[in-house]
């Protein structure tokens, strides 16, 4: 994973809450066994003019040439709601996104944003509306930064916005970690509890 | 003074890792072919093990279709591949698979309490948004995605955030004819699909202990609608006597151990919840959505609400948005809306009881002209049973589909879809935009709402049916 410290980038607006991820990644556009080759999926429903096509839809804001290359995602609340699909996160990462700016989360989307390098930033709305509106004059100078190190996003117009984040996930993208390596580092203490809870609840192993 | 939750909670913390988060046990790991199949391989690509290849168990239900007669082939594009690739890597790491054929197979939400895999006070995950519905069993069990699904198999444990605490009460009785799936969607109605975010809800009262565990897998379904971490009731008697003598539930001394400390596991008088919330079960009417969240959900013979009614927790656009979508009027009748398909199905509502109560309303009439009715059992056990009843010649005579077991047209899998825009009446658990098909316009409500739609060839209310 690479790590996440602190990123400019252009900003794409999609403000409307409870976006789910049937709506990020379709489920027909999740056709391999696989983490890779989600990206054109992503948001094909709004993206293309016909299910399953890709004629771009003029009228969707990632066919904007003035947003190509954008790399933070700026979102209504609720954002990844619906299925627990992580093709979600790995289309969006795919895509190019390392940053999503929404008033909340699905917890499930989040954690799986947080294990491929996207870093979920939770704002008010009224921030984030500000931050978009700002951005939107000329998207391809009015740059978003987030700084992960510091846990502030700068707007276009140099308002800085402070979010929180729980030091784990911040960690874990700060250092491009791998979960399961942190975790077997405490290979020991998980055994030692093992044993115990199997002489306290033999009927639980099989 | 702990919560039930607390009590589980306790006994599976490794480590606390701080800011919230801690190491916790996990005692079970289910997978499907579509989403589990990618962390089986992912894991062996990298080199690592499944640490307690017993306690993992695979099932096939979203990707395979439910046509008579199915085999690896099915209809969703690259289907195949998901479906061998995930029977190769369970194979290579020694875990259960209940595959095409076996009659243990189906939603995988479904078997495992069927198997008795679920039991309660274990720590169970899948990377499946509705393992919540497991919760019914008084498991701590909850959804996680296909990275997080590597790290419970590499490791037998889980890096978890740990959530704030709820209680819903549900104070008196249900009404007859207003089932479980009513309350979920009466509860996510009032307090928004996004009423429970962060927390784990413990469903408590008189009426969900009233709630047969079938009733009560329904109920905790739609936890994950509501934005919950996860769902959890309480067990008692009803859960004990529907775990006794299934197949991976405990067994003579073992199984008397296991029900005394079970019994254990509740809420302590006086134990602290973040957030109660109380309500009265007798409020509670027979529901059906007009939107695109579960959240728009009214009683079925209200009709669609004028925005002012429901604002507390949706926006002018995204109301609007569901209105145009749904093509229903604020101020019009819901029950009459012609519809196009009936569809029951779905971990939310598949199980013996649904089928049975649907049935008992189809004995004896026909789906209207022109209306596409199918039926879907949650499991092929589900099926074996319904049909050892006689409950398929009921469907069939009806004018049903009958089905093999799995997701089917929940979301589209097997890769089958409703038509463009068609009105569909479904026993499942999700309204969103083209979850059943391109721009498909689905009202949840429970399986009785459902069959007497399809008597009807319009929305329906089956308190208006006879038996
Ligand atoms: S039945 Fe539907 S909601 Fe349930 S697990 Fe399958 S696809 Fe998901």
């Amino acid at each position: 994973m690479t790590p996440f410290t602190i990123l400019t980038a252009v900003a794409v607006p999609l403000l409307r809450p409870n976006i789910d991820t049937d709506a990020i990644i379709p489920s027909r556009e999740m056709t391999s066994v696989s983490k890779k080759g989600l990206a054109d999926g992503l948001f094909a429903g709004w993206r293309y003019t016909a299910v399953g096509g890709r004629v771009p839809n003029p009228d969707f804001v990632l066919n904007d040439p003035v947003y190509r290359g954008a790399a933070i995602l700026l979102a209504g609340e609720n954002f990844g709601c619906g299925s627990s699909r992580e093709h979600a996160a790995w289309a969006l990462a795919e895509y190019g996104f390392r940053a999503i700016l929404a008033p909340s989360f699905n917890p499930i989307f989040r954690g799986n944003c947080v294990r491929n390098g996207i870093v979920p930033v939770e704002l008010p709305t009224d921030a984030i509306t500000w931050i978009a509106s700002t951005a939107a004059q000329a998207p391809r100078t009015r740059l978003v930064t987030v700084d992960l190190r510091h846990q502030m996003v700068t707007a276009p117009d140099g308002g800085t916005h402070s979010f929180s984040i729980e030091p784990e996930a911040r960690e874990m993208l700060l250092h491009g970690l791998d979960a399961i390596d942190l975790t077997l580092l405490r290979r020991a203490e998980i055994q030692a509890k093992r044993q115990a809870d199997r002489e306290r609840r033999p009927w639980v192993y099989l | 003074m702990r919560t039930i939750f607390e009590k589980i909670w306790a006994e599976h913390q490794v480590a606390d890792l701080g800011g919230g988060t801690e190491l916790l046990l996990v005692d079970r790991v289910l997978l499907h072919e579509r989403t589990g199949g990618v962390a089986l391989e992912s894991l062996a690509a990298a080199g690592r093990k499944v640490m307690a290849p017993g306690q993992v168990f695979a099932t096939m239900d979203h990707v395979v279709d439910t046509l008579p007669g199915r085999g690896d082939r099915t209809i969703m594009p690259t289907g195949t591949a998901f479906i061998t690739a995930t029977r190769a890597a369970a194979r290579a790491a020694g875990i259960t698979l209940f595959d095409l054929g076996d009659p243990r197979q189906g939603i995988v939400h479904v078997i495992s309490p069927e198997q008795g895999i679920v039991l309660p006070g274990l720590t169970l995950v899948c990377p499946d948004s509705h393992t919540c519905s497991q919760g019914a069993l008084g498991a701590l069990a909850w959804g996680i995605g296909s990275t997080e699904a590597e790290h419970a198999l590499a490791t037998g444990t889980l890096r978890v955030r740990r959530p704030r605490t709820m209680r819903v009460t549900v104070n008196g009785r249900l009404a007859q004819g207003v089932t479980s799936k009513d309350l979920a969607l009466h509860i996510l109605a009032r307090h928004g699909a996004g009423g429970a975010r962060g927390h784990v809800v413990e469903y408590a009262g008189e009426a969900v202990r009233a709630l047969s565990v079938e009733g009560r897998l329904t109920l905790c379904n739609l936890a994950t609608e509501f934005a919950a971490f996860t769902a959890i009731i309480a067990p008692d008697d009803v859960v004990f006597d529907y775990l006794q003598g299934r197949p991976y539930a405990p067994k003579g001394a073992r199984w008397d151990q296991a029900v005394a400390a079970w019994r254990q596991m509740y809420s302590d008088d006086g134990a602290v919840f973040d957030r109660t919330i109380t309500l009265d079960a007798g409020a509670v009417a027979p529901m059906i959505t007009w939107g695109n969240s579960p959240q728009h959900a009214v009683p079925l013979d209200q009709p669609v609400p004028a925005f002012q009614d429901v604002a507390d927790h949706n926006t002018r656009e995204a109301y609007d948005r569901a209105l145009s979508y749904m093509a229903v009027t604020p101020g019009a009748p819901l029950v009459g809306l012609p519809i196009d398909a009936a569809f029951i199905g779905s971990c939310t509502n598949s199980r013996l009881e649904d089928l049975r109560r649907a049935a008992a309303l189809l004995r004896g009439r026909k789906v209207a002209a022109g209306v596409r009715a199918i039926c879907v059992p949650g499991s092929s056990r589900v099926k074996a049973e319904a049909e050892a009843e006689g409950l398929d010649r009921v469907f069939l005579d009806a004018g049903f589909e009958w089905r093999e077991a799995g997701c089917s047209m929940c979301f589209f899998a097997g890769g089958e879809s409703f038509g463009h825009r068609q009105r569909v009446v479904t026993s499942t658990n999700r309204n969103f935009e083209s979850r059943q098909g391109p721009e498909t316009r689905s009202h949840l409500a429970s399986p009785e709402t459902v069959a007497a739609s399809a008597v009807a060839g319009r929305l329906a209310d089956p308190r208006l049916l006879e038996v």
